[in-house]
């Protein structure tokens, strides 16, 4: 695990963008970086540092005041944002289950889902085939994040933004969660995975980003920063 | 006949205000200033409409639908005051007044249930729009607080590639709900628990009772469908203005204390 040497041809690009906050305040300004195509990729950074708004530009839920988000070197203000999704999936830090059952939710991504790809989906999230038919509501957090996982799979995506996915979990679904990112990586769907923990990002990520003060940290900067950390544990 | 009390009967009635104050006063309330002041401006507003309306129900048809124009103005500026954090909502409401009463009158005077005449006109178009006002507004506030306060869920659904008015769809249709639920709550109850104010004013002024249950009919049905009508356009509106053309939500969070 390294920081980013730019030697790869990237997935993202972020090429001077600025993201403005409430008021005069930027919550990015001038951020350039990359992803790479494969893999995990980390961006830890501490809480208010903009690394959820940067993961944010690359499904377009949030726009730039400045500056441009490449995908597979094309300006994403260029794509269909619709398509854009489907290709770039999200999880969210909280999980969102929607009101209905298993296979419901799974439906609200692919109406024509059916059940045998459905059970399918559920087993690569480590979840059986009977939370087809439960009350996706009722889950515990660490299953409905599971739930959340598999919907966004089932729009069948080239990568999958994960934002602090396992912060409102217990530690076993955590556990589960980075295996089921490693796992989807290793099987050739990009993960970007947003984390405070930079344990966790060492465990898990091939390349770390470090947002930092609403901006992506040099190389040395983030390599320092993750030795800084390892020899303070 | 009961519709003239004439002003000795006007005053006689004040009687039953005297006795609101001295509850407040017995009960020590501090409201005796309200009720006063609530009185005196009810019934100067009142005298004024009055010595409007006789005035108005007496001219051509154009005053009366100048009439109605202002009470659509004053309907949809009282909408954006009991709701001002949803965007547009003033713009809103005129439109969708306007698309209940269009539907309305055109029903009742189209299909001549009433003839129209500045005495059918005021009155009916009062009630589509008063009436309707309520669940105008709660409406607007539902579909502002679901959009907010779900919008882990909002997106999510908009992250699955969704287009945002069919990620909207399950919380609109929840505000409408809660909306209408009322209205159709208070049709169903009409009769059994109140006399509303159509039949009561007819009756009062000497119209047989029968004659006076149809027209009160004919004003529920009215009311609903208006009612319906007004939620619809302001709920569409609304979320149309709460997500960009890029499909992402654009409320702002709720301000926590």
């Amino acid at each position: 695990m390294r920081g980013v040497t730019g030697a790869v041809p990237a997935l993202f690009e972020f090429v001077h963008l600025g993201v403005r906050g409430v008021g005069d305040r930027w919550r990015l300004r001038d951020v350039n970086g990359s992803i790479a195509p494969s893999g995990v990729t980390a961006l830890v950074g501490l809480s208010g540092s903009g690394k959820s708004t940067l993961l944010r530009c690359c499904n377009r839920l949030e726009v730039p005041a400045e500056g441009a988000v490449h995908y597979r070197g094309v300006d994403i203000a260029t794509l269909d944002v619709l398509q854009l999704r489907r290709r770039v999936a999200m999880v969210f830090q909280r999980p969102t289950p929607f009101p209905g059952t298993g296979r419901e939710n799974l439906q609200t991504a692919d109406p024509e889902l059916e059940d045998e790809w459905a059970r399918e989906l559920l087993a690569r999230v480590s979840l059986g085939p009977d939370f087809l038919d439960r009350e996706a509501t009722e889950l515990s957090g660490g299953e409905a994040q599971r739930l959340c996982l598999a919907r966004s799979l089932a729009v069948d995506p080239e990568v999958v933004l994960m934002d602090e996915v396992t912060s409102s979990v217990d530690p076993a679904a955590r556990r589960s969660l980075e295996r089921l990112a490693r796992s989807l990586a290793d099987g050739g769907t990009t993960i970007v995975w947003v984390t405070h923990d930079l344990a966790q990002a060492r465990r898990l990520a091939d390349e770390v980003l470090l947002v930092a003060d609403g901006r992506i940290a040099g190389v040395d900067e983030t390599n320092a920063f993750i030795e800084e950390d390892a020899n303070g544990e | 006949m009961a519709n003239d009390i004439g002003w000795l009967g006007l005053a006689a009635s004040l009687v039953l205000v005297a006795v609101a104050v001295a509850l407040s006063f017995w009960q020590r309330l501090s409201l005796e200033r309200s009720i006063v002041w609530a009185t005196a401006r009810a019934l100067v507003q009142l005298l004024l409409v009055g010595v409007a309306l006789e005035f108005v129900l007496d001219e051509p048809l154009a005053w009366s639908w100048a009439w109605v124009l202002a009470m659509v103005l004053f309907a949809a500026d009282t909408v954006r005051r009991r709701a001002p954090e949803v965007p547009g909502v003033f713009q809103l409401s005129l439109m969708a007044f306007a698309a209940a009463g269009v539907t309305t009158l055109l029903v009742l005077f189209g299909l001549q249930i009433f003839p129209l005449e500045p005495k059918t006109l005021i009155p009916l178009a009062g009630m589509t729009v008063g009436n309707s006002m309520t669940a105008t507004v709660v409406v607007a506030r539902r579909v502002l607080d679901e959009l907010r306060d779900k919008r882990d869920e909002v997106e999510a659904r908009l992250a699955l590639g969704i287009a945002a008015p069919v990620a909207a769809k399950p919380y609109v249709r929840a505000a409408l709900r809660t909306a209408l639920v009322p209205q159709i709550e208070t049709t169903k109850a009409v009769g059994l628990v109140f006399l509303p104010g159509a039949i009561t004013g007819l009756i009062l002024a000497g119209t047989p009772p029968l004659a006076a249950v149809k027209v009160q009919a004919a004003v529920m049905y009215l009311v609903l469908g208006a009612a319906a009508t007004t939620t619809a356009v302001i709920a569409l509106g609304v979320q149309r203005r709460l997500f960009s053309a890029d499909h992402r939500l654009t409320v702002p969070p709720r301000v926590s204390a």
